[in-house]
């Protein structure tokens, strides 16, 4: 008897994953914490001094990662959305919610991080090039799926226009990662290349992964903790629901 | 260590002012994110009492 799938069935229940959200998202907490101080001491303590870009290029540090972030998170909205397409599950409408605000913000923080970084490299603090404005489009997706599925007001349909917006969008994602290939940019090439390896010194990449790692704990542990508030909202006017709230009263 | 004194640190080469906008900027974005998604659910949960409240008050259910 293999247990797997009867696992994945029964946490596609709202009800079911709103328990095992509440149990994990303490622990991606605490993981993203101490790889953050792990990364921020290596980073700011122990990498040393880039021969080129002087103490500048530790921005690298939360640009990468941030970037990095938003183009993940994207993909994730867009696999909830093709699931919850697919399969009509309600829990897929509730996890690209989610993910939405959060991946906002991380495209917020590459655009900024970045133009605090091409001020003093390149002297501008945006172009308009290929890496930029897809990265800029990328943060009005966002915005437009958070608008969009805000603005309507059944969760079904609000469910299924989003995770179509989701879907369309998630072409922009290949072509920010590859447009420092495909055009002439001003932003520089991949710090890490699957094919390639690393242009970096061993601790600045071990503190740029760090990083990187510890955003993507953030990530899951916030936009866990967001979704159960959704499932409750969603899930108001069910039993379930009821009794927690009424065991929570008694509990105050 | 790689630095020789805090000045020095906060200094950033020359560069200070880009690098803890950076990091200073994330850090507060994240914390206030936090402090968003914790709010937002104290606040569902405070609506969703109150609505609960209301509606067994109508039916004027026996204790």
């Amino acid at each position: 008897m293999n247990s797997q799938p009867n696992f994945w069935f029964r946490y596609a229940s709202p009800q079911a994953f709103y328990g095992l959200a509440g149990r994990l998202w303490p622990g991606f907490a605490v993981i993203a914490t101490l790889l953050g101080a792990w990364g921020l001491w290596l980073g700011l303590f122990v990498a040393p001094v880039d021969f080129q870009q002087g103490q500048a290029y530790r921005i690298i540090f939360v640009h990468v990662p941030a970037s990095w972030m938003s183009m993940v998170i994207y993909l994730a909205m867009a696999f909830w959305a093709l699931l919850g397409l697919t399969f009509n599950t309600r829990l897929s409408g509730m996890m690209s919610r989610a993910l939405a605000p959060t991946g906002a913000l991380f495209a917020f923080l590459s655009l900024w991080t970045g133009a605090l970084w091409g001020k003093p490299m390149w002297g501008a603090w945006w172009v308009w090039d290929a890496r930029l404005t897809s990265e800029l489009i990328l943060f009005f997706l966002y915005l437009g799926f958070i608008g969009l599925t805000s603005a309507i007001e059944e969760p079904r349909r609000s469910d299924k226009a989003g995770a179509l917006l989701a879907l369309v969008g998630a072409i922009n994602v290949p072509i920010i990662y590859f447009s420092v290939r495909w055009w002439n940019t001003l932003h520089q090439g991949a710090s890490v290349s699957v094919t390639q390896g690393s242009s970096m010194a061993q601790t600045m990449l071990s503190a740029m992964l760090l990083m990187a790692l510890s955003f993507w704990m953030y990530a899951i542990a916030v936009a866990l903790y967001r979704v159960r508030t959704l499932i409750l909202e969603r899930e108001r006017h069910t039993h379930w629901v009821t009794e927690l709230l009424s065991a929570k009263e008694t509990a105050a | 260590m790689i630095w020789n004194s805090v000045s020095e640190f906060w200094a950033m080469g020359g560069y200070g002012d880009y690098v803890w906008g950076s990091f200073g900027v994330t850090a507060l974005f994240m914390a206030l994110e936090v402090a968003q998604v914790r709010y937002e659910r104290q606040q569902t949960l405070q609506r969703l009492r109150l609505m609960q409240e209301a509606q067994t008050a109508a039916l004027d259910l026996p204790a």
